[in-house]
């Protein structure tokens, strides 16, 4: 499978680390599309919550919005917002959190908020929007983001969401209930925190990257792991089942909708 | 209280107020934000989870002064451009923001419905927000001084939500996902619903959404009011008007242009709809 793009490379690694029947807050973008990739392979049973309230849906193409009606016609149960992030999120029911981000540090730190200073910005991004309580809250986060210096940075412009803090425990001192970052899927590889420092470090490289294209890409001094894995190339199933659930999408996307006059 | 929406947004929208149009993604009342900008509504306090294209299309034509927000983009689809030159460069003119995670808006608007002071989250751990903006603090438990995130609550002067439907005598249902509308309606002074039809009498369901007569101030009919979000069961979601927003709002021009000949240049929702349906064909 030489001939799969690196963003079908990184939904795959991703999908592959959820497990069948774990509860996931999903993100839209690549981790819509890593999870939804989990559920019609390996994980059937997989619980997917969008923060628009659809939770244990299963949308047959993904969806554009986090809210689309595809994503509520599809879903076991449609609850309001302030309970996903209450009664689901806050109360510790969510196993896994999946973010993107603008930029993130060496201890898993997201900025989604600015470029530049916060009162003057040079770029003004979304913001935060579910990121923080879904850092604090999970029990796990996995984080997918493309590597750039821009992207994988020394400094912050923000802090919009924590991963470790400051390493060395400090997230785990500020009483922060979930288990922080445990994974960065990137498209040269994988990023796991070190046991200790929890800096992140290079785990995992896919088949045709290399440590040395990993180093390029990050923009603090990357550290790897005493054990270095391969991650398997995707398998034709996992290929055929990604690509056909874009191409849904992308046709479902284009089908003209109906103005109603 | 029928009205038409010219008379609503005439009698209860005023300039300086602070304005909740709710709706999360879904059932997003874009009539009612249109018929705002026609009527020239200034220094509002724009109150959303998500701005959307109907806060960037408010902002970039000059009618708020303030954004309380917790997630500001083109869902699926990248910037709300109107938004980021506000904050970048004041364009049209500063625009002063109260900006949330989502889980802290929600516990805003939970308070403003129960009428109590603040909400009360474990939140905003590790991050920025509360060094930008003062309505970010903390709170000890008094029962065993566990530090907790505390925002205060949001009271709108006008919550305005679009629903598939009300009945004759005002009672409104919503089906589908539906965001803090709940919340927001309740929390609000007053409480304008625009809806898709009205019925003689709602279907009886005895856990669908409904919002009784006695707390809504007015009922608009208005068909396609969502549009170009959606009204679950009536229309969906055009996806792809939220695509080509990008390219239209990006630019100061294209977005004046635009708004001119479909807002502006129309009387009502119906030319708008009628106005883009011509273009389409």
């Amino acid at each position: 499978m030489s001939d799969c793009t690196r963003d079908e490379w990184m939904a795959i690694a991703a999908a592959r680390l959820l497990h069948d029947r774990c509860v996931c807050f999903v993100g839209i973008g690549l981790p819509s599309a890593a999870c939804n990739l989990a559920r019609l392979t390996h994980a059937p049973e997989i619980v997917l919550i969008y923060e628009s309230g659809t939770i244990g849906t299963r949308p047959e193409v993904l969806p554009l919005s986090i809210g689309d009606g595809e994503l509520a016609e599809t879903a076991a149960c449609v609850i309001p917002l302030p309970e996903v992030f209450s009664y689901y999120l806050q109360a510790g029911r969510v196993d896994i959190g999946f973010l993107g981000a603008a930029q993130i540090d060496r201890h898993g730190n997201l900025n989604s908020t600015v470029i530049g200073p916060y009162e003057a910005p040079t770029t003004r991004l979304p913001g935060a929007g579910g990121a923080p309580e879904i850092a604090l809250h999970a029990k796990q986060v996995f984080v997918m983001l493309k590597a750039s210096k821009r992207s994988f940075v020394e400094q912050l412009d923000f802090h919009s969401s924590a991963g470790y803090l400051e390493g060395y425990g400090a997230r785990a001192r500020s009483g922060a209930p979930g288990g922080g970052p445990r994974a960065v899927i990137t498209d040269f590889g994988m990023l796991a925190p070190h046991p200790q420092s929890e800096e992140l470090q290079l785990v995992a490289l896919f088949a045709d990257a290399t440590v040395d294209e990993a180093r390029a890409a990050v923009g603090w001094p990357l550290q790897v792991a005493d054990r270095l894995d391969t991650i398997a190339t995707p398998s034709a199933h996992e290929l055929d089942t990604l690509r056909a659930l874009n191409a849904r999408t992308r046709e479902a996307h284009a089908r003209p909708v109906h103005i109603p006059l | 209280m029928m009205l038409s929406l010219e008379e609503a947004i005439e009698q209860y929208v005023v300039d300086g107020a602070s304005v909740a149009l709710e709706g999360f993604t879904h059932l997003i009342p874009f009539a009612a934000g249109h018929e705002i900008i026609r009527q020239r509504r200034r220094d509002l306090h724009l109150i959303r989870m998500t701005p959307d294209l109907v806060y960037d299309q408010m902002i970039g034509m000059g009618c708020a002064r303030k954004l309380t927000f917790s997630w500001g983009g083109n869902p699926g689809v990248g910037s709300l451009y109107r938004l980021r030159d506000a904050a970048e460069q004041q364009w049209p003119h500063r625009l002063e923001l109260d900006e949330h995670s989502h889980a802290g808006m929600a516990a805003a608007f939970c308070a403003g419905a129960a009428r109590l002071p603040f909400g009360i989250l474990r939140g905003y751990v590790g991050t920025d927000l509360p060094a930008h903006n003062p309505n970010i603090r903390s709170v000890s438990c008094p029962f065993t001084g566990e530090t907790l995130a505390a925002v205060p609550a949001i009271n709108p002067d006008v919550t305005i939500l679009h629903a598939q439907r009300a009945d004759l005598a005002g009672n409104v249902a919503i089906e589908g996902i539906v965001g803090a509308a709940r919340e927001a309606a309740l929390a609000a002074k007053t409480l304008i619903v625009t809806v898709e039809e009205i019925v003689d009498e709602l279907p009886r369901a005895m856990n669908a959404i409904v919002l009784p007569y006695w707390v809504v101030n007015a009922v608009v009919l208005c068909h396609g009011g969502a549009y170009p979000s959606y009204a679950q069961g009536h229309y969906a979601r055009d996806n792809a008007f939220y695509q080509n927003w990008d390219a239209i709002g990006r630019e100061r021009a294209s977005f004046l242009a635009w708004m001119e000949q479909h807002v502006l240049g129309t009387r009502n929702h119906g030319e708008f709809l009628a106005g883009l349906q011509q273009e389409a064909a």
